[in-house]
């Protein structure tokens, strides 16, 4: 098994792999926590459209990806906070309107969409150096917002305390919503824009069951994520199937005897 | 009675067309105890909202420690907020929640002396056996106990506490009572206590705010907080003298 090391790819499948784990395992937690799941999804559908419009502008399509789902995630924070609509219901449109500009944007392109396929699906077995150095960037972007840690986790607790506190919550919000929307970006490379929240989502309700402090949660979440990327890339080179899904399932499972141990074990 | 602790000039809150506060002036010495009662929808939380530069009035002006609410040092001021807005489903534990108040951040790390401190104000409201239990699954009056806790953690010089006896069984609130008592004469706190609890306040409280949007009437308690008083105020005596009133009727 060892020998799959050996070829350049898989070395950058599993670096780009458990960076992207590092990162979702900084912000899921707080994603899930507050409820806001379907955020993933959301931005990747916002991905696709800036994708998209790349393609179209005949740029690098993530370059244009990252400020595209930059605006898509602040006017998700911003319709939430001037209107009185749930978030999921905010996201709800904006992923209805990216999908929409990411179609339009590839039928106003001239030649084949096909490539656009890419990023749909994503393929980790794919990355390049650029990919790596584009991962690095945003892990000293996701190191240098280590110390918001405590505010988010706050705010996360009870907003209205954060405020008493003084705390700048809706600003805190948006660095959050912004930083997350850069990972998930990143990540559409490599699972692809119909998976990418599951990183985000599936490890950090995996560690919702076993935590009774936040901060061990963000451990269980880390140990899952990182876990799944390796795991899941050594279960997909022996049975030869897709790298990205492998890795997701290797996630739900995890969450499944999580599931099962607060089931059973805790209640023992 | 010193200087002014809060100093409420005039304030009027309005969302739209509807006055939540309407000319509300107040002034609350240090050292002191007021219970504000109101009917629901009277304004008292708002009036907290306000005096914790949550809200900013209309019209009118506000003053804590001579100085903007939202100037305000925040280990200088403590709030026990009604509902208790906290996400159930986040990971927490009591005394993780209890040190909180002491950084005004949510823990990454328990220092020895934060422990040590939040360990002392758990002890007098009674939720030391309770520190690593989670804190969604405490009782009502468990979960008061912790935020009371929590807001005392600072030894702040105002406390304001939007009905903190809620869940709580009358061993509980007589508790908490002599908490917040001692507490202010220790420390000359200035506390500012919503409460439906008249009697409760009548005997505890040095003065009494009557809420109706506007200032019904404040003053000292024994002589605002008077069944008769509120009788003709609100038309109604309030929560616990209806039981009574239903006993002698029965009798």
């Amino acid at each position: 098994m060892l020998e799959m090391m050996a070829f350049p790819f898989m070395q950058r499948a599993f670096l780009g792999g458990i960076l992207i784990a590092l990162m979702a395992s900084f912000y899921g937690p707080f994603i899930v926590q507050r409820r806001l799941a379907f955020l993933g999804s959301g931005l990747a559908h916002g991905a696709f459209g800036g994708v998209a419009l790349g393609m179209f502008l005949g740029q690098e399509p993530l370059l244009v990806a990252i400020p595209f789902t930059v605006l898509v995630a602040v006017a998700i924070v911003w319709v939430r906070s001037k209107t009185d609509l749930e978030a999921d219901t905010a996201i709800g449109v904006f992923i209805s309107l990216s999908m929409a500009l990411g179609i339009i944007f590839l039928y106003l392109r001239e030649g084949n969409a096909s490539d656009a396929t890419t990023y749909l699906f994503g393929s980790i077995l794919a990355l390049n150096n650029y990919d790596i150095y584009l991962s690095l960037v945003a892990l000293l972007g996701c190191l240098a917002s280590v110390p918001l840690w405590s505010r988010w986790a706050y705010a996360t607790f009870d907003e209205t305390l954060a405020r008493v506190d003084r705390h700048a919550v809706m600003r805190d919000e948006y660095i959050l919503l912004v930083s997350v929307a850069m990972l998930v970006v990143i990540s559409v490379k490599i699972v692809g824009i119909l998976l990418v929240s599951a990183f985000l989502v599936i490890p950090a309700a995996c560690a919702r069951l076993l935590s009774r402090r936040f901060v061990h949660m963000m451990w269980w979440t880390l140990l899952v994520n990182t876990g799944g990327v390796v795991v899941g890339l050594l279960a997909s080179y022996a049975i030869n199937v897709p790298s990205g899904p492998a890795i997701i399932l290797v996630q739900s499972a995890a969450f499944g005897l999580a599931f099962l141990y607060q089931r059973f074990a805790r209640s023992a | 009675m010193t200087s002014p602790v809060i100093e409420a000039s005039n304030v009027t809150v309005a969302f739209g067309d509807v006055v939540a506060l309407d000319g509300v002036t107040i002034t609350t010495p240090s050292n002191s105890f007021t219970a504000i009662i109101g009917p629901n929808g009277a304004g008292k939380s708002t009036l907290l909202k306000v005096l914790l530069g949550l809200q900013r009035p209309t019209t009118g002006s506000v003053r804590v420690l001579g100085g903007a609410p939202e100037a305000l040092d925040r280990s200088a001021l403590a709030y026990v907020p009604q509902k208790k807005t906290f996400a159930t489903q986040f990971p927490a534990t009591v005394l993780e929640l209890v040190v909180s108040g002491i950084s005004g951040g949510w823990p990454w790390r328990i220092s020895k002396a934060h422990r040590e401190r939040a360990l002392v104000v758990m002890e007098q409201t009674g939720v030391t056996d309770l520190a690593d239990q989670s804190v969604r699954a405490l009782s009502g009056g468990e979960l008061q106990r912790a935020f009371l806790a929590r807001s005392l953690v600072n030894t702040p010089q105002i406390l304001l506490l939007d009905e903190p006896a809620a869940g709580m069984d009358m061993r509980g609130e007589a508790a908490m009572y002599h908490i917040l008592c001692d507490y202010q004469s220790k420390h000359g706190a200035t506390v500012m206590m919503i409460t439906h609890d008249w009697e409760g306040a009548r005997y505890h409280a040095d003065q009494v705010l009557l809420l109706d949007r506007r200032v019904v009437e404040y003053g000292p308690a024994r002589e605002v907080a008077s069944e008769a008083r509120l009788l003709s105020l609100f038309g109604h005596r309030g929560h616990v003298h209806e039981t009574h009133a239903e006993g002698d009727s029965h009798a």
